[in-house]
Formats: structure tokens, sequence, C-alpha cells
């Protein structure tokens, strides 16, 4: 567990953090360092340079945008389940930071660096799909904004440039009629480690019927991906039992599952199925 | 036991406050001036020539001290080993490796950062071969891991113990003879007892200080057996046991894995000769998961034989165990103690046959309990499958085979060996009583009506354990290429100071079993002394009499016995002291209270003024010699033979295979107790560890022979949030092989654990046809056989 030498550089302000990124093509950013830092123990990324945004200001608050809530780029885990806005507006993102690492994990990693880091099986991506989160990445030539629906391309790599850094995340804020849930069976168990396979949903009920859902799936694939196979299959009805089980037969349409030490392509196919429905009845109980 | 005013109390553990408080030393924490150190070159092939290796990058690093091959240290020979059957382990191999992680060369540097960078740069051309993984391939000779050895089948452990060809013969046709019979029944299941990675919290780790000009060695290393150890090292460099000091400070756990002489051990002491300076080498996890030893990994099959009405009239095992690539300190001897408990608490024959055989793997070797868990799991899986069968509760069909308490003392178990003691029936009763037994089944019952899948599952077992009669040796088992005296007693060193204090010091290398607390609370009970004056030196070979260590459960029964035999000693010369100083009868001096007094009268006299007398020779009775220590060394006339019953109480989400453990009860048999708080803890930890068999863990080899869950994301432990509450109790059975009446509880909870939550979770699906299901019953797996039931 020895990273090869690197530079270490803790600026003070987000300016000179993105020159620093553009004058050494290859550094890496440093927030809580909970995937960074083992990679490089294990001598599977040797970055040059390290740059830690842990000191610069204005990047560790959730705020209220009136329509919006920003998620900074500091903001821990733990925080994040712990947070009354979120927990409101964006309850599936709530609980998968809840289950994401162990509380150490949660009180020193980042909800922005889990969104970085793009894990296959990681727990906040697809809440942040299933709430139409969107991503704002700033570099030296200002800062552009990405659906997250765009933000994760293939195994560990997101649509950041290696000279941006992702300030924040937002997610709308919902009204009445709007839940959303996300349920999973982690590697060892229950809600715990890494998902074996995990579904987020957001669904907005009215007038007795389904009128949108965006639902997500985790730990199946290469990336964490929208299920748009469900929200299809969804919307337009009422968000029945019978329903809700016919639609979570789509969990995984246009998903490559990929077999893992913790399920064949089978158990994953079959499990994302079990957790879509569930998830989907947990966001339409929130939905009221 | 003579005096129980101590022993059996709860005492708190002494060692805790410094571990608690951070301020533990562990090997690592020893920092001496201008330490060298170490990083290793390890194959990433399984089985592989190695063609050519280019150390002169490495050699040309900044910091760089040296890099060594197999060339440099061949003359020191082959890794020594307790049983040299099979292979033994090149220190260093440039020839053939034989397994991912095998060390190929040796890079010494300023700091381990840079040893790390050089150890990159070390250029090795290998030419990668197929390699041996799954065991029946092994044992068919398709292909052989070591040519030389003609075979991959190393030895084959048979029982009963002792038969010969014809005698095994005859027990195995008495069983097939009633096979036959209308009002019987067979059942007969492969099982497999998966490989599992050991996981210290502490890595191990050594820091060799060869001291120029003293032509000695300290050696600091995390290991449980110091003494073999020192042992080996002087026999490599040629050096007198008196040489050789190893400290074995603070040991964050070893679980067998510590019970060993490594190769890096050896290779760090040559580096700090040959450099001159202190040279240390911690392993990083993926180290300790590729090169550390590993333990079980059998796969055979299990075949009852039983009445329609419970009475079993046979048990036959039969399979293969994985030695990995090279026989290290037990190697082989490992499944052979599953021959001691192969018929585990029962009286019916036995038949069993293992056959050890080599692969392209990790050497695997004594992990907690150690081919006990293996033949405990094996029996008591197929015994829970015969009970289903016949459609008998479980726990009355394991009463009606029972060796019953009437033949102990001397009871002999059908695979050959005498028992010390055992009252299985009570212990049963007890654990049926404590789990509320007809109750949970309501329980189950209820829970099974509302659509819920919940099961219950019992299991017992029989440890053997507290290894330490001479006559082991006769077995094969010797310590003497450690340079140590080839048998496993007890020994202990009891000494008073003048101002009334004591010490002991012992052989014991503990890590985590609460020496500390035991040891003093046994001489502190015999000394009428306050634990508090007690201080206890282990894991020192320069401070303790050489004894080899701590492992398989045998502490307390034989170091302790040693130190109780010890402390007598003291005690019967400190009361000639005492009596010449209170002009009394040394009949009548009794000692509590921090001294001693005359029986029935307020005439007494402290430790400290008893010490202070018996080092001023011309104060002490007429012929006595002055001092007051004494050595003792123990040696018992059998093992002990532990036993228990647990329970456990399961719910399956059959929808995506999730095992959630609601209940687990476990009562345990130790004979007496010293420290309960101890026992518990030790309990506790041994059910986590065969939870942890039955629910997560698995070392998965690929078939090129590559560890897939070399790390701790994909080698999943048991964590306190993973588990319920365990409730425990006991029944006490004293051995009669010790004066302390104890027998050993370091492996028990691992030894019954498995065994009990996958007879549960197979109990929670048998409506849905599910028979058995292999270990780790992760939820890809129960899913898997549920879908293969339904089928």
């Amino acid at each position: 567990m020895y990273p090869r030498q690197f530079d270490y550089l803790a600026p003070s302000s987000l300016d000179e953090a993105l020159s620093a990124l553009d004058a050494n093509p290859g550094a890496k950013v440093l927030a809580g360092g909970m995937s960074l830092l083992p990679m490089m123990k294990l001598r599977l990324l040797s970055p040059e340079v390290v740059v830690d945004i842990g000191r610069i200001d204005g990047l560790g608050d959730i705020t209220d945008n009136g329509d919006s809530i920003s998620i900074g780029a500091l903001v821990t885990h733990g925080e994040v389940a712990a947070n009354g806005l979120v927990q409101e507006h964006g309850a599936a993102l709530a609980t998968a930071a809840s289950w994401t690492g162990d509380r150490q994990v949660r009180n020193r990693g980042t909800c922005c660096g889990s969104m970085v880091h793009a894990d296959v099986a990681a727990d906040q991506p697809v809440a942040a799909l299933a709430l139409g989160a969107t991503m704002v990445a700033a570099s030296s030539g200002g800062t552009r904004e990405i659906a997250a629906a765009d933000f994760f391309v293939d195994t560990l790599m997101s649509a950041l440039e290696p000279n941006e850094i992702l300030t924040e995340m937002r997610i709308p804020k919902v009204g009445a009629g709007t839940g959303s849930a996300y349920d999973k069976l982690g590697r060892r168990g229950g809600h715990t480690d890494y998902a074996v396979a995990g579904v987020a949903a957001s669904v907005t009920r009215s007038n007795g019927s389904i009128s949108a859902a965006t639902v997500a799936v985790t730990g199946v694939g290469n990336r964490p991906a929208l299920a748009g196979g469900v929200a299809d299959a969804l919307v337009g009805t009422d968000g029945s039992d019978a329903a809700i089980e016919a639609a979570a037969s789509h969990a995984t349409d246009g998903i490559d599952v990929l077999e893992d030490l913790y399920g064949s392509v089978g158990y994953k196919t079959h499990l994302a199925q079990v957790f879509a429905a569930r998830a989907i009845g947990a966001a339409l109980a929130a939905a009221g | 036991m003579s005096s129980t005013s101590v022993l059996g109390g709860v005492v708190r553990r002494r060692e805790d406050p410094a571990l608690i408080q951070g301020g533990g030393r562990y090997t690592d924490d020893v920092k001496l001036a201008g330490t060298a150190h170490v990083a290793f070159v390890r194959s990433p092939f399984a089985h592989a020539n190695v063609l050519s290796v280019d150390t002169s990058a490495a050699e040309a690093m900044d910091g760089v001290l040296a890099v060594y091959t197999a060339a440099d240290v061949e003359h020191l020979g082959l890794l020594v080993a307790q049983a040299p059957v099979g292979a033994l382990r090149p220190l260093l191999n440039n020839g053939t490796v034989k397994h991912v992680g095998e060390a190929v060369a040796m890079v010494v540097a300023e700091d381990p950062y840079l040893a790390r960078d050089a150890a990159d740069a070390v250029d090795v051309d290998y030419d990668a071969l197929a390699a041996v993984v799954d065991l029946k391939h092994s044992l068919s000779d398709e292909m052989l891991v070591h040519e030389d050895l003609g075979s991959n089948t190393l030895v084959s452990w048979t029982g009963p113990f002792g038969a010969d060809a014809d005698g095994l013969a005859a027990v195995k046709a008495g069983i097939d003879a009633e096979k036959s019979r209308d009002d019987v029944v067979v059942v007969t299941q492969e099982m497999i007892n998966q490989r599992l990675i050991p996981v210290p919290i502490e890595p191990r780790s050594v820091l060799a200080d060869y001291q120029i000009g003293y032509g000695r060695f300290d050696i600091y290393s995390s290991t449980q057996i110091p003494s073999a150890l020192a042992g080996a090292i002087g026999k490599y460099f040629g050096m007198a046991l008196n040489q050789v000091t190893v400290k074995a400070m603070e040991v964050g756990g070893g679980f067998g894995c510590k019970l060993n002489v490594y190769n890096d051990e050896v290779l760090v002491a040559f580096a700090s000769k040959q450099l001159g300076c202190p040279v240390k080498w911690t392993e990083t996890r993926r180290e300790a998961a590729n090169s550390t030893i590993q333990g079980r990994g059998w796969i055979a099959t299990a075949t009852m034989t039983g009445t329609t009405d419970g009475e079993i009239l046979g048990f036959e095992l039969e399979g293969i165990a994985d030695m990995g690539a090279y026989s290290q300190n037990f190697t082989v001897a490992i499944p052979f103690l599953g021959v001691f408990v192969g018929s585990g608490q029962y009286s019916f024959p036995t038949h069993w046959k293992m056959d050890c055989v080599t692969t392209h793997t990790m050497t695997t070797d004594a992990y907690r309990g150690a081919g006990r868990p293996e033949a405990a799991y094996y029996l008591e899986r197929i015994l829970d499958m015969y009970s289903r069968k016949i459609g008998m509760d479980p726990a009355e069909v394991r009463r009606k085979n029972y060796i019953p308490a009437s033949e102990f003392p001397g009871a002999v178990s059908p695979m050959g060996f005498p028992m010390d003691t055992g009252d299985y029936e009570t212990n049963l009763d007890a654990a049926l009583e404590s789990a509320g037994w007809s109750g949970l089944l309501a329980e189950r019952d209820a829970a099974r009506a509302d659509g819920r899948h919940v099961g219950v599952g019992i299991a017992t077992y029989v440890e053997v354990c507290g290894f330490g009669p001479s006559g082991l040796v006769d077995l094969g088992f010797s310590w003497a290429e450690y340079q140590m005296p080839s048998a496993f007693n007890g020994s202990s060193l009891v000494r008073v100071h003048p101002d009334g204090s004591a010490t002991v010091s012992i052989g014991t290398g503990p890590s985590g079993q609460g020496h500390q607390t035991t040891w003093a609370q046994i001489v502190g009970d015999g000394l009428g002394m306050d634990v508090d004056r007690i201080r206890v030196i282990h894991g020192d070979t320069e401070e303790a009499p050489p004894i080899i260590g701590t492992f398989g459960s045998r502490s307390a029964a034989v170091d302790g016995s040693a130190c109780f035999e010890a402390t007598q000693k003291v005690q019967a010369k400190a009361a000639r002291i005492a009596a010449h100083l209170l002009e009394a009868s040394e009949d009548d001096i009794e000692f509590a209270d921090g001294g001693a007094q005359v029986v029935g009268t307020d005439s007494s006299v402290s430790w400290g003024e008893i010490a202070k007398t018996a080092y001023q020779p011309h104060l002490l009775p007429e012929g006595m010699e002055g001092g007051l220590e004494a050595h003792a060394i123990f040696s018992p006339g059998n093992a002990t033979w532990p036993f228990g019953t647990h329970i456990a109480m399961v719910e399956v989400d059959t929808d995506t295979g999730d095992v959630k453990l609601l209940r687990y009860i476990g009562m345990d048999d130790c004979g007496n107790v010293i420290s309960p708080m101890i026992v518990d803890g030790q309990i506790h930890g041994g059910i986590a560890q065969g939870v942890g068999q039955a629910m997560f863990e698995d070392a998965v080899y690929d078939m090129d022979g590559n560890l897939l869950s070399a790390s701790l994301v994909d080698y999943i432990l048991p964590t306190a949030a993973d588990l319920p509450s365990f409730e425990l109790g006991r029944t006490v059975t004293p051995t009669d092989i010790n004066p302390l009446g104890v027998k050993g509880i370091g492996e028990a909870g691992t030894i019954g654990a498995a065994q009990t939550v996958v007879n549960a979770v197979v109990d929670a699906l048998e409506s849905l046809g599910v028979t058995h299901i292999d270990m780790p019953l992760r939820p890809q797996r129960v899913w898997q056989a549920i879908q293969d039931a339904q089928a």
C-alpha cells in the first residue's frame, strides 16, 4: 500500500485549483479521497500531481436555490444523508448516501466525488440519474452544466474533462405527488457494502395515474444507467402492484448485464427487477 | 482446582487500556535508527518458469541498498516445516514458481516507498504454464505440481486412527452391511468447505536487528511462536539459541496464520546480517492474501447410514483437502486434526479418508479450528440431512447417538482416541432450554404461516485442543527443525521480587487471548496476591523459558497449568518462610489479602516481608536457599476435549436470497473457567469467524490460479453490524488431565458455528425443496439453490 511519489498541491481558491489542473495534465482532484487514495495505494492510479480542494471555501455547503438544491463538491455522504432538504426533495439520494460505505467513509467521502468516480456498483449515481440531477463542471474557461443522464460514460469514467472540477450537483425540488426511493442488495447482504444490484426511482402521480417516472439501475452493467423501459412502461398506469411488476420486468432492457463475483447475469437481471419493483413501490408510497 | 477466590471471577482485561488508548506496541511501531525496508518481487503467475531476473535498473536507483535473488540465499536451504511431507518452500524462487505471490526477489531500500518502486523496476521474464487448481484435477495426477514427488497426493489420513487397511475395510464393510436393511436410510452429499483467508487486523510484520560485533540478533515479529522463530533463525545462521532474541510484542490477531516461520522472516534477518543495519518488512493486505497461509479448502462426500427411528449405524467421509503449493509448519497435519474429532460426540462407527493434495495455490495451514471445523461441518450437516430424511427432531437424533456421560472419563471415540471428560446430554439440554427450543420452533412455524422463510438450525461439536502430551512426538509432530525441544510442553517461571511484587515469564505468544489477565489471575490466586502486583511477560524469548507459543487452544490447559504448578512451588517455599517468621507450623499458613497468615489467628506477614526475607539468606530457616522463584514444565497426559451445542435462527428473503441471522445461541463447555469475560470474548470471536465462513468469506481462485478475492473489497469479512447479539451460556465439565480443570476455548466457537447457520438456512428453505447449499451462503448462491430446487 505504498503509492508512487506524487506532488501535493493544496490551493485555497477554485481559480488556483483550476490553474493547477491546466498546468499539470494528468493531475487528480482530491476531495474526500475515499476512492482516489486506495487506487493510488494499489498503484492502479499514479498521478504525478494531486490537487486537494479541501481548503477551498464555498464548496462544502448544501444550499437552497429556490427551485433546486445544490450539493457542493466537499459535502460528505453523511451530510447528504442527514440533510432535511435532500430528504424532502431527493429521498433516493439521501437513502443512497446513508448506505454508502461505512460511517467512517460517510464522514469523509463526498457525494460529488462518488459521481466523478462513477463506480459500477456505487449507490448515489443512480439516485442522481433518477432525480434528474445536473452536474456543474468548472474549468479555467468557465462553467458548464451536464445532465446526469449524460454524465456516466463508461466504467469508472464520467463526462468530466481532466481540467474540470465538479463544483456542485443540483437536484430539482419536487412538489406534492412526486416521491423517490432507492433500494438495493449489498454485497454482504442487506443494504451493506457496494450494490450487487440497486435501483433508484422517482415517480410522480397525478389524478390517480403515474404521469412521470425516472428509474436507474446500478451494479449490473458497466456504469450506472437509466432504465428507460421501466419508466415508459410505468407512465400512464395506475401504479398497481401488477403495473409495477410489469414495468420492473424491463429493468435491464438495453443494459449489457455483466457477471462478477457477486452475481451471474441471470441473478443480476432478476435482482434489478426485484429492486425496481421495490423502489417504485416505495417511491409511490412517498409520493402520497 | 485448589482454591477459587479469584479464578472464575469477572476480571477486566488488563491489556485493554493500552490497546484502547492507542498505546499498544506492535512490531511496526518499533522504529530503530537506520532501519532499511523490504519489498518483495512476487510472481503474478500460479505456475511459470522464471527465464530471467534483471535487477540492474532497481539496483541503480537512489536509496536502494540491495536486491537479492535466489542465488544469494540458496545456501540457507529451504523453509523449515514441522512435518516435511511434500515440497518445502524455497526462500526465493528463480526456477519454477508454484503460486501467485511466491517471492522471486527481495529489494532493500532506505524507505518502504523506494523499496516498492525498486521492486516494480525488477524485470522478471516468466514463461507461464498451465496450473493445477481444482482438487479433483490434482488428485487425478494428470499434471503434477512437483514432478519429483511423482504424485500430487502427499498423504491420506484415515480413521479410525491406528487401524490398518484390513481394520479400515472392516469398519467400512460393517457400515455397508447395514445399508440393505429395510428400516435403514442412507443419506449422502458432496459438500465444499471453502478456502479462507485468515485476515488478522494486524498484518504480519518483522524487524530484524543484527548487531555487528556482538554477533547476535534481536528479531521483532508479529508471530504466535516466538521461540520457534528464534530457533529457526539460529539454525539458518548457525547461532546458538542464546544469541537470538525474538520479541512478539502486541500481536493483533493470528488465528493460526502467525503459527508459521515464514520465508520473509528468514530473508529479512538475512538482509540485516548482510547489510549490518536493522531491516523491516510489513506485509500489505494484498500480500497477506496471496502469501500468508490460508485455511480450509476441502471437498468431500459425507454419508450417513441409520435407522428410520434415529439410530445411526455409520458415518463415512471421503474427500480431498487442498495443501497448496508448499508444505509449511503444519500443512499436511491440519486434516489429521480432523481425524481426532471425525466422530464428534457420537458413538457410531465412523470411516474417514482425506487425501491431501498439492495445487498451484498458496499454502494452507492452521486457521482457527484447523481441520476440526471442517470435520465437524461434514458430520453435522449430514446428520442434519439424515434427521430431515427420517422426520425426527435433529436435537433428539443427536441425543440418541451420543457417547453416554457414564463412559467418561475413559471413553474412547469411534475414531480411536481416548477422551478426557464429557457430558453431552447435559450440555444439549442446557442449550435447548437456553434457546427455548420448542418455543423457537413454534415461532418459526408461526412466521412460516405468515409466508416468511424462517429456519432453525442446531449443531454440536467436540473439539480436541490443549495439545501438550510429550507423546505427540511419536505421531510425527516435532519442533526439532526449529531447534526446539520436540515436545509440546507448557513452561512457566514465577518470581517474587524483593518488594513483594511478582513476575510470571511464560513462553506463550498471545494475539488477543488475554494472557496478561489470565496468568496474573492464576498466580494471584495461588499466592493470595493482588493481580495488580503481578507482571506478565510473554512473547519474549530472552525473558521467558523456551516453549513453543500460542495456538490450538492450548495456552490455558498447558502453559496455564505450568503457571499454576510454578505458583504452587513458590507458594510452598513462601509458606515455609512465613511459618519461620510467624513461628508457626507450615501447615497452618494460608495465603490471602496480600500475604500469609496463621489460620484462625490475626498473626500475619505481608508478601513484602516474606520476599525481603527470601533475599536475605541469613534470615531464612536453616538450609534454605535464598530467592523466591520457581520454574515448572507441564506435560499433560492427553489433549483436552471441549464440546458444545449451538443453535441459530435465520430468515431468508427468497426473492433475493438474502440471509439474515436473527438469533445465535451458544452453549459451550470448556471445563473450568478462569476468566468468564475472556472465555465469552473468545466464543464471540470464534462464532463471528464461523458465521463468516457460513455466510461471507471465500478465497476464490480462478482456473489459472489467480486469487480473485485478494482485497478486503472482495473478501467479505463479517462485521459487528452483520451479527446479532450472541446468547451464550455454559456447562462446566472439568477435565481430569490438568490441575486447573480447564480445557480450551479459542477455537470452539468457530468449530461450532458454520454448520449451525447452514442447517438453519436449509431448514428455512425446506418447503422449497432445498436440501443443501455450499458455503458461503451469499445471496446469489441461496437464490440459485432455490431456483434449482424449484426447476
